[in-house]
């Protein structure tokens, strides 16, 4: 008897243990301090700029959609990859945030999800950022099947399956996380990436420029994270009320 | 015996059908893109439509397609081994062959539903060689040539040690060919023959490690395997079942140092990737048929107790097993 004791002892054990270490999903994100401050928006700076291209731009690289049909209907014109997007002398889809400097605040969760939309055989939006515990809304808008496959050295991996048009998943990460990639391996080319942050003091580029908004007063180092050219970043001092510019240049012979 | 002999050479033949749409899913990255296991996106496996084969689903999909026919002649190569083989420890080959087949499916379903951790995947891609080894060796021990020779059997000590140790040496390059595959350090150093453009790289990470040691071990390698083949044709010229596998062994492995150099200068190209695993299958598998060859001594009495089984079933009597046992060893 207490030898079966002893066993049935060791095998709740175990899987409690293997729960804990596999199935119990993410664990919640922490809790700001007890004596953590609030952003006065009364007071608060802006950081804005540019992220500039120097150089002569790659010409965007043609994708191969034929392995599916569905992806060849969407696009009977070809698509190409937009990974290296220039407009107007700006880089999109540069991922601009506060690294460091921030110290003790505590920020409003957001309200609603980020929405990572699969259309037309890519990701919409190819690069955003998500605060920790927000959800991430993933759906398929495609008539054909992708898998979603998620996740960081930080943040727990997954993947979804998502065989019909409609469906929808949602993740959360709970750790700060610069950068997330998401990838359909159906269609190698489709890859998204995710700045997960603990604040709201992040951007995407979209003609080169960026704005951040509502900062605090104080010393900050901004990051600016691009996935083929690397990342740069630069130290900034915003005054209350101060708004300030800055301007990263990423070169056409880095990558 | 015949027949099961050239039944076991179709099984061996679609292993390496089956190992190269293996190396197909690592090298077009597709491993997830059916992320359930055994079922394909809810489906059972063979219910699966066709017209969804798309993509990545194509490659991982297909794998699974093959492996599990694979799987299915390898039950018939046990049962039928474990019907008409006279020889016990053929028929418990056979009974490994399966087991075998049965932890490579349960190992690849392992690496799906866990996202591809490395060691499974390493795993899965060496058991699939020694799956396929095994096959090869049941082909082998089956065949008319291995149960009656016709010559004189070779007592070479330094062909038995030569060759046992070139087919260890192939094995665990394989492995670690293996490993850089599935820690995606394939281009862990982009240039080829230099490494960075000097001779050993100036920087190191464990990719970058994992990658020079994997040249470093194709060096080792074709040295050996030179090595073996040198020895054959010095010392046993006049027997070809010596010579045409350490012939051929030269040829597969100039062929594997060339299509290496190709899958650096392509970018990882996933055909030039897969050849390059396929022909280091058959490296290994045609180093082991020499390496048992030049072991067939060790054997000797395997065709006369056949010969000695067959001919009491027919005399209408049946050797007991332990008897068999007896005149192997």
């Amino acid at each position: 008897m207490n030898r079966a004791l002893k066993v049935g002892g060791f095998i709740a054990v175990a899987v409690a243990l293997a729960a804990a270490g596999c199935g119990g999903g993410q664990p919640p994100a922490p809790a700001p301090a007890a004596d953590a401050k609030r952003v006065d928006p009364a007071t608060a700076g802006s950081v804005s700029g540019k992220v500039s291209f120097e150089g002569t731009a790659p010409a965007p690289a043609a994708i191969k959609l034929e392995s599916d049909p569905a992806c060849v209907r969407e696009h009977p014109n070809g698509m190409t990859a937009d990974s290296v997007v220039v407009s107007n002398g700006g880089l999109d889809n540069v991922f601009v945030y506060v690294k460091d400097g921030l110290g003790n605040y505590a920020f409003d969760a957001p309200a609603g999800p980020v929405k990572l939309d699969q259309k037309g055989c890519r990701y919409t939006p190819h690069v955003f950022g998500v605060r920790t515990g927000q959800p991430i809304e993933i759906s398929n808008s495609d008539q054909t099947m992708h898998n979603v496959h998620g996740g960081g050295t930080a943040n727990r991996q997954f993947n979804y399956s998502q065989a019909l048009q409609g469906m929808k998943n949602t993740t959360t990460f709970t750790a700060p996380e610069v950068m997330v990639r998401f990838k359909c391996n159906v269609h190698g080319w489709m890859e998204a990436y995710a700045g997960v942050l603990p604040h709201p003091y992040f951007a995407v580029t979209a003609g080169g420029a960026f704005e951040l908004n509502d900062l605090p007063a104080g010393t900050y180092t901004i990051e600016a994270w691009h996935e083929k050219f690397g990342t740069q970043t630069q130290s900034v001092t915003v005054a209350p009320k101060e708004a300030k510019t800055l301007t990263f240049t990423f070169k056409a012979a880095t990558p | 015996m015949i027949t099961l002999n050239r039944y076991i050479k179709l099984v061996a033949a679609s292993v390496v059908l089956l190992i190269a749409a293996g190396g197909m899913v690592t090298s077009t990255d597709s491993g997830l893109a059916v992320p359930d296991w055994p079922n394909t996106y809810g489906h059972f496996m063979f219910s699966f439509p066709l017209e969804k084969m798309v993509g990545g689903i194509f490659y991982e999909h297909g794998h699974r397609m093959i492996a599990s026919t694979v799987g299915f002649l390898t039950i018939i190569l046990a049962v039928w081994t474990w019907m008409i083989e006279p020889r016990r420890w053929m028929r418990w080959l056979g009974v490994i062959a399966l087991g075998a087949v049965i932890l490579q499916g349960v190992l690849g379903g392992i690496t799906v539903l866990f996202l591809l951790p490395a060691p499974v995947s390493i795993g899965h891609a060496g058991l699939a060689q020694l799956f396929f080894c095994t096959t090869v060796s049941l082909a082998l021990f089956t065949s008319p040539s291995w149960r009656h020779p016709r010559l004189p059997l070779v007592d070479d000590p330094m062909l038995r040690r030569v060759t046992l140790t070139t087919t260890v040496l192939i094995y665990c390059q394989i492995l670690v060919g293996a490993t850089m595959r599935h820690i995606e350090a394939g281009m862990a150093i982009p240039d080829f023959p230099l490494a960075f453009g000097h001779l050993v790289p100036p920087s190191w990470t464990a990719a970058i490690a994992v990658h020079f040691t994997h040249r470093i071990g194709a060096v080792v390698v074709t040295l050996a395997i030179l090595a073996t083949a040198g020895h054959v044709w010095y010392h046993h010229r006049s027997r070809s079942e010596l010579t045409r596998p350490a012939t051929l062994l030269v040829v597969f492995v100039l062929t594997q140092v060339t299509l290496g150099a190709f899958v650096i200068w392509s970018g990882l190209q996933p055909f030039v990737n897969t050849a390059h695993v396929v022909n280091g299958a058959l490296v290994l598998a045609t180093s082991l048929v020499l390496t048992l060859r030049g072991r067939r001594i060790a054997f000797a009495l395997d065709g006369a107790a056949t010969d000695m089984v067959r001919n009491a079933r027919q005399a209408g009597g049946l050797l007991p097993g332990s008897e068999l046992g007896r005149t192997r060893a």
